[in-house]
């Protein structure tokens, strides 16, 4: 495997066994490529010792800029970073090709889906997905039924999250039309690793992830209220205590437009506008960080302080726009991702670029049969749920693990759904004991207004724990800088 | 209070700053300011204290920031130690530099968006820094050089700030901030060394009264300054008067009222915010009686009390402020 300049003796990658796992850099032959192999081997040059100091500087440099994210213990919030592995994870042109288009594929049939969900019902009439698995769903909107949205779109921002079996096929594991997160770090990992290991993209065409706060402005002017020429965009976020407080900085200041909370927006005759120290300024747009419940306290939760009153009512009046659209976590539950391959068809009239891992519905007697038949060989998880919270993963489940989950399981069936583990990617990653292989996911970032564009790349999060297939960040996940070679 | 909105002027848009931005702006500079100025002081008394000339000077800490009550709640006697720990370390303190530091990082965080990475992470780190500070790092012997870095983390985020930071409005909310700040740290260090530390007629113009305002001056680093203007003596009333009065020393009050004056009106005739009338009559005014007293007519007139005056001025003036841009604010 080593390359003609390799140094003798100095290979990081002696130890490295894939273990059977589909690898992103040591590839087999027939999906090898010559810019990953070369980056491989330049890796493989450096001393172990000189690695770890610059993933310290990188670490250190995490904490210092701030770029954390904040858990809450019982009564503890701990601002912690997300770890930063500087072994980046390598996509091809021709593999980004097909994600991009099957992401592309996936977020248009997702707004057809709100859409028609929230309009004519006519997938629903047609008896191609349950009228009860949407219409009970508790991110089912009925205050949305009717309102035809700007543009028809709901998921302005989407993220797919998208995983690798051993064969090297991508899989669609989970789809997030609510407000997803996490693009922040693709690009501040794309900053931090022309900081800490310049020497690896020498020389190699990797596409830019620089514009994204461009695009998102973009979309969001495209579908601002019509006649406005230029139109007033702003973020809204929930506040500082909020998790996710340091992505919602970085958008607002990628956009170069004001990070709101609630407090500085007020609605006056179906306009929106903010308190500024010029008095009131006309607000047209919103990128909004906060949940459905929040917006508005006259619509939804009553005693929020984090929403703004009256500003439901401003949207439907066609007065602002607001992405991502209220109601969307109807398209993204998981047990509507069980039908996306039929929705898809359905919509239109094409097969699913990126298939969908296999999933039974536990509310379905023979799903629910099969998943408690195969509890040990299955990944279950709640519906409604995210942050990988309330899941097992049977293969690496104690018997009594599996035997309290199976009580839980029979007493609320229709709350699960159930996939056979798919066995993740590996990716080279540096561990306390030299270079290991982890498991990786991928989330590219798509982003719709007139049309929908996809970020190059998108989030690596990789299972730091070694063997753990849970790449969440709340759960000791780590992220990657990704490539998508030219 | 019923807003009426009226269409705002277009090419204003690039300049809209969100009244709570200018808030935090504001206290974001005032609070950076009255870090440094507390760590000068304390600085000074130590040294002070050191060469063994007076330890009662920790008492006059705790009075320039009108402290009695809480700090005595606290502590039975004003010591070096106690001081120390009540004004670096103690967070149930509200007037303590890691107090003001958590406000102050507070506002930088809400403000991420609107300044320069380079001021964010320098206040990220300075106050991860003082926040595992223990009781150890401010003991006399290191005290000094803690003041040091404490004054030096404060001055590095002036010139950052100087450096990096967008000159729309939001630099005249900070920079009004900051002296006013600055503003009301000397009257209040004038006040109390003229006043509380000597009662006693008859120790004015003693040696002890002389090294006394030699600390004075360098707390406010005026000494050289000062030395250049009265080669000879240190009397009190020139070093009140240099302080308060110097048209060209950074920290003196004149100067101070002079630059929030000049801030506030960049507020409006460069961004077009009229809401500062109210603040600028009030400095109008308080900046007309410094430009036609002497100090010798102050002092005449009784300094505390037009201290007193001052200070009272100062407080009109924020609110009127507060009230113009942000807390009366529809």
């Amino acid at each position: 495997m080593s390359g003609p300049s390799l140094v003798a003796g100095a290979d990081l990658f002696a130890g490295y066994d894939a273990a059977g796992y589909f690898c992103e850099m040591l590839r087999p032959p027939e999906q090898s490529d010559p810019a990953i192999e070369l980056v491989r081997q330049r890796l493989a040059r450096f001393e172990l010792a000189e690695l770890r100091r610059r993933a310290g500087d990188a670490e250190r440099e995490l904490y210092n800029l701030g770029i954390t994210f904040t858990v809450y213990s019982d009564k503890e919030a701990i601002d912690r970073i997300l770890p930063f592995d500087l072994i980046p994870r390598i996509l091809t042109a021709a593999e980004w090709d097909r994600i991009e288009r099957g992401v592309v594929q996936r977020v248009a049939a997702i707004n057809h889906f709100l859409a028609d969900v929230y309009g004519a019902q006519r997938i629903l009439a047609d008896g191609v997905v349950p009228a009860r698995l949407v219409l009970g769903n508790s991110n089912y909107r009925p205050e949305m039924q009717g309102f035809a949205v700007p543009g028809g779109v709901y998921a302005h921002v989407a993220g797919i999250d998208i995983v690798r079996d051993e064969t090297g096929s991508f899989l669609v594991l989970e789809d997030n039309a609510r407000t997803p997160s996490g693009v922040s770090y693709v690009i501040e990992n794309r900053h931090m690793m022309a900081r800490v290991l310049p020497d690896l993209m020498e020389g190699l065409q990797v596409r830019s992830v620089e514009s994204y706060g461009m695009k998102l402005h973009q979309a969001l002017a495209a579908l601002a209220p019509a006649g406005v020429l230029d139109p007033q965009v702003v973020l809204l976020s929930p506040g500082i205590y909020n998790s996710a407080y340091f992505e919602h900085i970085f958008l607002a200041r990628e956009m170069g437009v004001p990070l709101v909370e609630g407090r500085d927006l007020l609605v006056e005759a179906d306009g929106v506008y903010m308190r500024t120290t010029a008095g009131l300024a006309p607000v047209h747009a919103i990128y909004r960080r906060l949940n459905d419940d929040f917006l508005d306290p006259t619509v939804f939760h009553p005693d929020s302080m984090l929403g703004v009153p009256g500003l439901i009512g401003a949207w439907r009046a066609g007065q602002v726009t607001i992405a991502n659209s209220v109601g969307t976590g109807v398209a993204d539950d998981k047990a509507i991702y069980a039908y996306m391959p039929r929705i898809i068809r359905y919509y239109l009239g094409e097969e699913a670029i990126l298939p969908n891992v296999e999933t039974r519905i536990c509310a379905e007697p023979d799903g629910l049969a099969y998943t408690l038949d195969h509890l040990e060989e299955l990944v279950v998880k709640p519906v409604g749920e995210s942050g990988g919270y309330g899941l097992i993963v049977g293969p690496h489940a104690s018997k009594a693990e599996i035997a309290e989950f199976r009580a839980r399981l029979a007493a609320d069936p229709a709350n699960y759904i159930s996939q056979p583990m798919v066995k993740l990617s590996v990716s080279p990653t540096l561990c306390p004991g030299g270079i290991g292989r982890r498991h990786v996911d991928l989330r590219p970032f798509a982003v719709t207004g007139d049309s929908t564009w996809v970020l190059p790349g998108g989030l690596t999060r990789v299972a730091l724990r070694e063997g753990s297939l849970v790449v969440n960040s709340s759960q000791g996940g780590g992220s990657k800088d990704t490539w998508v070679l030219e | 209070m019923s807003p009426t909105p009226e269409p705002l002027d277009p090419s204003l848009r690039s300049g809209l700053l969100l009244s709570r931005y200018a808030e935090c702006l504001y206290w974001l500079a005032r609070y950076m300011e009255r870090i440094e100025n507390l760590a000068r002081i304390l600085d000074v008394t130590e040294t002070f204290a050191r060469e063994g000339r007076d330890d009662r000077n920790w008492l006059s800490v705790v009075q320039i920031n009108a402290d009695e009550q809480r700090f005595f709640e606290r502590h039975s006697r004003a010591t070096a130690r106690s001081v120390v720990e009540f004004y670096v370390l103690d967070r149930t303190n509200p007037t303590s530099i890691a107090s003001a530091l958590t406000i102050a990082h507070e506002n930088a965080r809400t403000l991420r968006p609107l300044i320069s990475t380079e001021m964010w992470s320098q206040i990220n780190v300075f106050f991860a820094w003082v926040r595992q500070l223990g009781t150890e790092d401010v003991s006399p012997s290191r005290l000094s050089r803690l003041c040091a870095r404490l004054k030096e983390s404060c001055q590095t985020h002036t010139g950052i700030t100087e450096g990096t930071f967008f000159r729309d409005q939001g630099w005249s909310f900070y920079m009004a901030g900051k002296s006013l700040e600055r503003a009301d740290a000397i009257t209040r260090l004038v006040d109390i060394k003229y006043h509380t530390l000597l009662p006693n007629v008859a120790a004015v113009g003693s040696p002890l009264d002389e090294s006394q305002w030699n600390a004075v001056l360098r707390a406010a680093a005026g000494y050289h300054a000062f030395r250049r203007l009265h080669p000879r003596g240190m009397a009190p009333v020139a070093v009140a008067g240099f302080l308060l009065l110097n048209n060209a020393f950074p920290r003196s009050l004149v100067l101070c009222v002079r630059q929030v004056e000049w801030y506030l009106g960049q507020l409006r005739t460069q961004h077009g915010l009229r809401s500062g009338g109210p603040a600028l009559e009030c400095l109008d005014g308080l900046r007309a009686e410094l430009a036609q007293g002497t100090i010798d007519s102050i002092v005449a007139a009784g300094l505390h009390e037009f201290l007193d005056w001052v200070q009272t001025q100062l407080i009109h003036a924020h609110r009127a402020i507060a009230a113009g841009f942000w807390d009366g604010a529809v």
